[in-house]
């Protein structure tokens, strides 16, 4: 039941993944991105991380998703037909071709290695919102307050990259 | 437990199935009698002057960023609220410095004018 479940979904989540690169539309992409988190975040559940699973919904396929959205609207959605086209872009796709492929070799030998064969034994409830909660406000405390100082300086950087242009 | 979500996966099935048969009806049931006032993005509302799809006003980045940041203080909070009863006093005071920083930010962000047009 849980191998048919896992196949149907991952099935799903390359279909995502595949959306993305295919779409001639970057809106399409967007939502197609979507999807692939979707799909994600039912992975972490049933890998027993129910937080990284809210954690997936909630800020990739909610916030992330949106900000790639605006993105596409600042931008303009109308350019990127050209910019997929122009010759110019060559290089940039060897060099992604390459960098894929590495990956993928990467990821091929640690399964076949067995250096990401999966943890077993004390990890019973390890991924649950309690035990998170637990260590993130007792023996994590210190990360978790600067964790609001990274998200202040962020929302500074946003204020300023992005202000008005009128005071020159 | 991953069977505990099955209600989940049944809800999502029932929203698609609705989804579906709202779509599908109307396209089999309906007469398609087009004309242009009809195809109009609102049939009764704003004339649209342009292309929807233009280039927008970089101030809805910040929007974006802030609601980016904002999801995540609230990804903080889920945990936080679960531990709560457990934490008492002391976990009261944890998210008392943490929102106190992120509404630094906030007051930040107010004041530059940025969430203003």
């Amino acid at each position: 039941m849980q191998l048919v479940l896992f196949f149907v979904l991952a099935l799903l989540a390359v279909a995502g993944a595949v959306g993305v690169v295919l779409s001639k539309n970057a809106v399409y992409s967007a939502l197609a991105l979507l999807l692939n988190f979707a799909v994600l975040a039912v992975f972490y559940i049933m890998l027993n991380a129910q937080f990284l699973g809210v954690v997936q919904v909630i800020v990739y396929a909610g916030a992330i998703v949106v900000l790639f959205l605006f993105v596409i609207m600042l931008i303009g959605g109308q350019l990127a037909p050209d910019a997929l086209t122009a010759g110019s872009r060559r290089p940039a796709r060897v060099v992604a071709l390459i960098a894929g492929l590495v990956a993928l070799a990467g990821l091929a030998y640690g399964l076949v290695s067995g250096a990401l064969a999966p943890q077993t034994g004390q990890v019973q409830g390890s991924g649950s919102v309690q035990a998170i909660g637990r260590v993130l406000f007792t023996d994590y405390l210190l990360p978790f307050e600067l964790a609001s100082v990274l998200l202040l300086v962020a929302m500074i950087g946003a204020v300023v990259l992005a202000r008005k242009p009128t005071k020159s | 437990m991953p069977s505990d979500y099955l209600p989940i996966l049944i809800l999502i099935v029932l929203a698609t199935v609705f989804a579906i048969i709202a779509m599908a009806l109307p396209a089999v049931l309906g007469p398609s009698r087009k004309t242009k006032a009809k195809l109009e993005p609102y049939e009764s509302g704003m004339v649209p002057y342009t292309d929807a799809r233009r280039r927008f006003p970089v101030q809805y980045y910040v929007i974006a960023v802030l609601f980016i940041l904002f999801d995540i203080e609230v990804i903080f909070l889920y945990p936080w609220a679960v531990m709560l009863r457990q934490l008492r006093l002391f976990g009261l005071i944890e998210m008392a410095v943490f929102l106190g920083i992120l509404l630094v930010g906030y007051v930040f962000v107010w004041k530059k004018g940025a969430l203003e047009w």
